[in-house]
């Protein structure tokens, strides 16, 4: 069942057309990587789902529901979660209040369990709990990030470049992390450049290319296809 | 004996500011506009109390409570249908914007109330405390309104730091795009902010006016603007910097009129900020912006 449905979107930055009609759907359970190279227009999409962009046609679907326009604060309560390029953690706040303002649309009963099973999984962030973000490094406040959204319990959790600026052994821990929190359930949309990455994570993946999707297929197929190789997977 | 004397009186004027220039600098952090329509409501809020309490008899405390509900509604109303539509505008138009609002205010004032100048009673009792064998006398006034400033620097410091919604506030002020992602009402925060500004600027008025009862429909305009000047000093967006901001400036227009100049008192306070800001751009607290890339 399609838990996400974006129909042909049309996003415009004044009169430059950055998005030309995309369209995809995300699956219940499943892990779906969007590649493409930098200004593709990835990070336009994830932000036009979140409707802090605003696409001028077309409609989104969130769980059979429309939301394309819905104030942007109403889509955290229904189960969409974001962690947004850059990480964007609130680095004047301690970690624990970063965690608490992830389940801020939440009723306040479960916060304290939820923050420590957070902590099981990201020990780095218990160490560090009353730190302001702003000390983290760029890993710690990657793992932030994400943990600051999964405290929204969210159904779908879209990531953006979760591995931009990390070094290689991180980013794996990284991408162990989204494979795991999606196998407890939780379907994951992943924006990222580091191609290869994706895709050996992904079920399905979409190639985009200045603002229009060019290839869909399974993540196998597209890992093993000629032209997504020269493109994006270093030959 | 005169120097401790006109220290606290500088302390209390100083309060008056801080409490001013904390709706300045809240509403920079929050919003990132400069309400120059600020000093305006104070004004108002002295006119509702003083119509309250001395036209209608009522009961001082409630008619500072009345003036805080008005000025209340008045700042969400200022906020909605001025600045509200002009979100996404250049920041100069906001400017203007909030500049056109502040005069507006002021010939309301003056056609509703007129220009003539109104004797406001105070709403602290008359009296004063003596110390030293009565060497040292300090109006009631006085002290109530560093305890009033203080009681609320303490409330608002808990607010923001301690609570659900405090702590939203801070994160819309930090990044509202991220505070939107996690599901923070950005526009209903604004409100709040120049709610509780608004509120504050209730009980300045009253306050300024009770230990200088001359009020007319400009008598917001300067300490409008002097807190501003300390809210800068203090380093604008930061609480605390609004407090040291405020209470200092009002320690130095004391001094400069005890010690040196009356008529140049004002020259003074705002040669240091001046000077202040040559040295530390960012005020005495502020902080660092880096600009994101």
């Amino acid at each position: 069942m399609a838990i996400l449905e974006v129909n042909d979107i049309n996003v415009y930055y004044g009169s430059i057309h950055a998005i030309k009609g995309v369209s995809f759907e995300v699956n219940e359970g499943e892990i779906i990587s969007l590649i493409g190279a930098n200004g593709a227009g990835k990070t336009t999409i994830l932000q036009t789902v979140s409707n802090l962009l605003h696409s001028k046609t077309g409609s989104i679907k969130f769980m059979d529901e429309e939301i394309h326009n819905l104030p942007a604060h109403k889509l955290v309560p229904m189960g969409l979660a974001q962690v947004p390029e850059g990480r964007r953690v609130f680095s004047q706040m301690s970690v624990e209040e970063n965690l608490e303002l992830g389940a801020f649309t939440r009723p306040k009963a479960n916060i304290k369990e939820d923050m420590e099973e957070i902590f099981e999984r990201f020990p780095r962030l218990k160490e560090r709990r009353r730190q302001l973000a702003g000390t983290l490094s760029g890993g710690e406040q990657q793992m932030l990030a994400m943990g600051r959204a999964m405290m929204s319990k969210p159904k779908l959790l879209m990531l953006d470049e979760p591995s931009m600026g990390l070094a290689p052994i991180l980013i794996e821990e990284i991408f162990d992390i989204i494979k795991s929190l999606n196998e407890r359930g939780t379907t994951i949309l992943l924006v990222e450049q580091n191609a290869q990455m994706a895709l050996s994570i992904a079920d399905r993946g979409y190639v985009l290319e200045t603002g229009k999707i060019v290839t869909s297929a399974d993540a196998k197929t597209l890992l093993n296809d000629d032209v997504v190789r020269k493109a994006y997977l270093g030959g | 004996m005169e120097f401790l004397f006109n220290l606290i009186s500088g302390i209390s004027l100083g309060s008056i500011y801080a409490i001013i220039a904390l709706g300045y600098t809240m509403v920079y952090g929050i919003a990132k506009m400069l309400n120059f329509a600020h000093g305006d409501v104070i004004m108002v809020g002295a006119y509702i109390c003083f119509f309250a309490t001395t036209r209608y008899g009522l009961n001082p405390l409630l008619g500072v409570l009345l003036s805080m509900v008005v000025c209340t509604m008045l700042g969400i109303i200022i906020e909605r249908l001025a600045y509200k539509p002009l979100r996404q505008a250049p920041a100069l138009a906001v400017l203007i914007t909030a500049i056109g609002m502040s005069y507006f205010l002021q010939n309301s004032a003056q056609l509703l109330w007129s220009s003539s100048p109104k004797v406001f009673q105070s709403v602290v009792g008359k009296g004063s405390i003596k110390l030293f064998d009565g060497a040292l006398s300090i109006s009631f006034v006085t002290v109530v309104t560093i305890l009033v400033c203080v009681i609320i620097m303490i409330a608002l410091v808990t607010f923001v730091n301690k609570t659900r919604i405090g702590k939203s506030m801070r994160a819309v002020s930090e990044d509202k795009g991220a505070a939107q992602l996690m599901g923070i009402n950005v526009n209903s925060t604004i409100s709040l902010t120049f709610a509780i500004g608004s509120a504050l600027a209730a009980i300045a008025g009253v306050l300024l006016c009770s230990a200088y009862p001359n009020l007319v429909p400009t008598t917001g305009a300067m300490p409008g603007i002097k807190a501003f000047t300390a809210a800068v000093f203090g380093g604008i967006g930061s609480i605390p910097g609004a407090l040291i901001g405020g209470i200092l400036l009002g320690i130095i227009e004391i001094f400069a009129k005890a010690y040196i100049s009356t008529q140049l008192s004002d020259a003074i306070v705002f040669a240091v900020l001046i000077v202040v800001l040559l040295v530390k751009p960012t005020g005495l607290l502020g902080k660092k912006v880096s600009e994101k890339v």
